[in-house]
């Protein structure tokens, strides 16, 4: 009888002290878990350059195994948050930091964001296959995506698309943390703002597909994600003026009217491994994983800078 | 293990004080501990209200913010570089109107899969479809965003000769296929828990099986099938991944069920990552998220009083 009522009352004691160990375990383990061999380089931001910054932190575990890199995207607006923060090494941005951002930087961090242009990119105009619009204006472009734009029918541009009994113009565009979508804005819409009502896509490949599925759609996207589905479209300053195709010769010549640089940013004078790796990224090598993803090299035929 | 009573007195009396305290500490302890997990939920609440609150706050009193504007406009331009607006007029209207479109499509199939897997269907066809619909509820949501975007998105534009896939009819499909498994498991719950002599009497009074479901079993169910239901509904308000990949994600005011449209938790999602801490936007995104909380208060004191009102008849 005795050491029956003794049983749960002894049994209690070693469950409560494992509860505690389980409870303390993580905590030991995240303080010891830090010192591994291999060096880890943060990168995260623009969606637009996820698919080459992923494609050269692969090919960088090749050359430098000791450094892994870990590649994120977001946009440009959340890899330069994180920048400000301090909470990654290298942000990707398909545009350029703001003065305020940089003056957000420095005051969180007390270092200056450092800029590297490590390639260019042409924002291409997509509509679908079957639409037989080949130039546009950036004036018609406007036109359609802008607050006041005129232009909500193909019809408003003259346009017949075959087989397509609504020809409401389906406007593609993409979220707000878009380096993309700040670019087409200031290059496109000035100081306007996007008509409400248009899909707004969280990437760059999602932009693509939908146009390719939809007869009726226009949008805009780096021109590595160009499908068999979808048509680039020649972009002209205004009317009147010769229109261009996206292509390395005419983003290099700064002929198309939507070309952009593509950049990465630090905190301060990059060191150590995060130095080596913008350097390789630089280097021939890294330049032509860039223009294997459909973008234009730094110093275009020559290599690396 | 604890079955054998601790009775006072006993052989035991000689031994008590070596080991009271050790057994009276290691009580306390537990009982601490079941306490605070049973506090926790009130805790969490008011702090999670507090802290989204918190950051939010700043922005009632600044003067580019107007709640009129912020609770009725439908302009949302948070990052305008001429004329910032904060309308979620549309957003919320986008809410509300994927969830109407969840719950209309989930309701009746959900209850009426709860009754058959409850009263119609063999113990052995009954294990087996439990079985699958407690893995449909496992699916996490991004997989459903993904059959949102690409499968269902392609069966609508075949169906209905729509311009775009991913609109209001889609995200409300996703969010009923969301929610059916849900509304099953805690329907069949309920139909379970009424006594089985309010069978045998209805089937000793000559009533036929529909019978007994209709004039019997639903209505001494009706609690459990309503709190089926608003575990359901609250699945598809609060949803992020699913609406936001399924709907198309447009600030428009939808006049139909082929529109795209944006929602607030869709919104909180895809913008906060970029707002600056502090601004105006940022806030502002906290603010919908306090918005987000008052409906779903709202809905869930409603349900409250409906199943008050009900118990008291």
């Amino acid at each position: 009888m005795t050491t029956l009522r003794r049983a749960p009352v002894m049994s209690a004691l070693p469950i409560v002290l494992t509860l505690v160990a389980v409870a303390l375990l993580p905590a030991a383990c995240g303080k010891s878990g830090g010192g591994s061999g291999v060096t880890t380089i943060q990168v995260r931001g623009s969606d637009t350059m996820v698919n080459v910054a992923q494609a050269w932190a692969e090919e960088y575990t090749k050359v430098q195994p000791a450094v892994g890199v870990e590649v994120s995207g977001g946009g440009s607006g959340v890899g330069i948050a994180a920048l400000e923060r301090g909470t990654i090494d290298i942000a990707n941005a398909s545009r350029n930091m703001k003065p305020e951002e940089v003056e957000q930087a420095r005051e969180n961090t007390g270092q200056e964001p450092r800029e590297f242009i490590v390639g260019f990119d042409a924002l291409a105009v997509f509509v679908h296959m079957d639409n037989p619009l080949s130039e546009i204006t950036v004036e018609q472009l406007a036109d359609i995506f802008a607050e006041d734009g005129k232009a909500v029918r193909w019809s408003d541009l003259g346009v017949s698309i075959p087989g397509v009994s609504d020809d409401t113009i389906v406007r593609v565009s993409r979220q707000s943390s878009s380096g993309t979508y700040e670019f087409f804005r200031e290059h496109v819409l000035g100081t306007k703002d996007f008509k409400l009502g248009s899909r707004d896509m969280n990437g760059s490949k999602e932009v693509v597909e939908l146009i390719g599925s939809t007869r009726t759609a226009i949008g805009y996207s780096g021109m590595g994600y160009a499908t068999s589905d979808v048509k680039m479209l020649k972009v002209a300053r205004a009317a009147g003026e010769p229109a261009f195709e996206p292509s390395v010769e005419n983003t290099v010549l700064k002929a198309y009217p939507l070309a952009r640089s593509l950049q990465v940013y630090t905190l301060g004078e990059p060191q150590g491994a995060v130095k080596e790796y913008i350097d390789w990224i630089l280097s021939p090598a890294g330049q032509r994983i860039l223009e294997e993803n459909g973008y234009v090299p730094v110093n275009p035929g020559g290599g690396g800078a | 293990m604890s079955a054998v009573p601790l009775t006072p007195g006993g052989g035991a009396v000689e031994r008590r004080p070596t080991r009271s305290t050790l057994s009276l500490l290691g009580e306390r302890v537990i009982e601490a501990l079941i306490k605070l997990s049973g506090v926790s939920a009130v805790i969490f609440v008011v702090a999670i209200f507090f802290f989204i609150f918190r950051e939010a706050a700043p922005v009632l009193w600044s003067k580019d913010f107007h709640i009129l504007e912020f609770l009725f406009s439908t302009e949302w331009y948070p990052t305008s570089v001429s004329n910032v607006r904060y309308g979620t007029l549309a957003l919320t209207v986008g809410t509300l109107s994927v969830t109407a479109v969840a719950i209309v499509l989930a309701v009746p199939f959900g209850l009426g899969a709860a009754i058959f897997v409850s009263e119609f269907c063999s113990p052995k066809l009954k294990e087996t479809l439990k079985i699958v619909i407690e893995l449909l509820a496992a699916i996490p949501s991004v997989v459903w965003g993904f059959v949102g975007l690409t499968v269902m998105s392609k069966i609508i534009v075949t169906l209905t000769g729509t311009a775009v896939g991913v609109n209001l009819l889609n995200g409300g499909v996703i969010l009923a296929l969301m929610s059916v498994p849900i509304i099953v498991s805690i329907g069949e719950d309920a139909l379970r828990a009424v006594p089985d002599s309010y069978r045998e009497a209805a089937v000793a009074l000559g009533a036929t099986r529909w019978q007994t479901v209709f004039r019997v079993l639903l209505p001494a169910a009706k609690n459990g099938l309503l709190a089926a239901v608003l575990l359901g509904v609250g699945r598809a308000v609060g949803e992020t991944m699913a609406v936001l990949m399924a709907t198309g994600h447009a600030v428009h005011i939808p006049d139909g069920l082929l529109n795209s449209v944006r929602t607030l938790t869709a919104n909180v999602a895809a913008e906060l990552g970029e707002a600056p801490a502090g601004s105006s936007h940022y806030r502002v995104l906290f603010l919908t998220g306090v918005l987000l909380f008052w409906i779903t208060m709202v809905v869930n004191v409603a349900a409250d009083l409906v199943v008050r009102g009900i118990r008291r008849k």
